[in-house]
């Protein structure tokens, strides 16, 4: 299993804080993992199949789209960043 | 080195935090500090509270890895980045950015670095309440550009 974590205006929008989905060939790296979620259609469609900057986290580290993803690990999709 | 990195739901006292990062340490000559402070305008309209979400786990990560990144280019004596989360009124303290030197020139190019990473790297996002309605914020491009100047 992966946990996918999703932040600020993704979570409200997709009204999903976080979930569990199994390791396979539709999880095997991020950009895959993309367009599984992308083809649950509506919202998930825009946001991640579309031209919306959506940025990756791999296990709390920024994630290149093409990292490969194992078993336990936590990806985090958010909006850019506006703390500070 | 001392290093304290801190993000809080509680009210943030900046100059208590200024105070203890050079509390007893007789070879400091200069402090250097940022506070970021919730405006009530924003875009043309008034913004009457703020909230801040993070990524808790990521964020302390991300700040501590900006935090070393700044000790390895400049000779610093302390370091205080301490961020506010939850809900927030005008005039609250967001952020603190402390840096501490022997001498000015580190600690004033040291914290505006701090900041300028903190704003593209560090996962807290804004969201504002106006009198109609709720948006989050949106990430500005001047932050990149400014995140770009410490790179060449």
């Amino acid at each position: 299993m992966i946990k996918v974590l999703y932040f600020a205006r993704l979570r409200e929008e997709l009204k999903t804080e976080s979930e569990e989905l199994e390791l396979d060939e539709s999880t095997a790296d991020i950009i895959a993992l993309k367009l599984k979620l992308s083809a649950r259609g509506d919202l998930w469609n825009e946001i991640f199949g579309g031209d919306e900057t959506v940025m990756a986290a791999l296990n709390q580290e920024v994630a290149q789209s093409d990292e490969k993803l194992k078993e336990g690990d936590e990806v985090a999709f958010f909006p850019p960043v506006t703390g500070g | 080195m001392m290093k304290e990195i801190r993000v809080q739901f509680e009210t943030l006292e900046p100059y208590k935090e200024i105070d203890a990062l050079r509390a007893d340490n007789k070879a400091i000559g200069a402090v250097v500090n940022f506070i970021g402070l919730m405006r009530d305008f924003n875009e043309g309209d008034t913004v009457s509270r703020m909230t801040l979400e993070h990524y808790p786990g990521m964020t302390e990560r991300a700040l501590e890895k900006i935090v070393d990144e700044a000790c390895g280019r400049w000779d610093l004596m302390g370091v205080r980045v301490i961020h506010r989360v939850g809900d927030l009124d005008p005039l609250d303290p967001i952020v603190l950015v402390a840096v501490a030197s022997a001498h000015r020139g580190e600690a004033f190019k040291a914290c505006e670095f701090i900041i300028d990473y903190l704003k593209t790297r560090a996962p807290f996002w804004k969201k504002e309440r106006m009198a109609d309605g709720e948006r989050w914020v949106d990430a500005r491009h001047t932050d990149d550009e400014a995140e770009a100047r410490w790179q060449s």
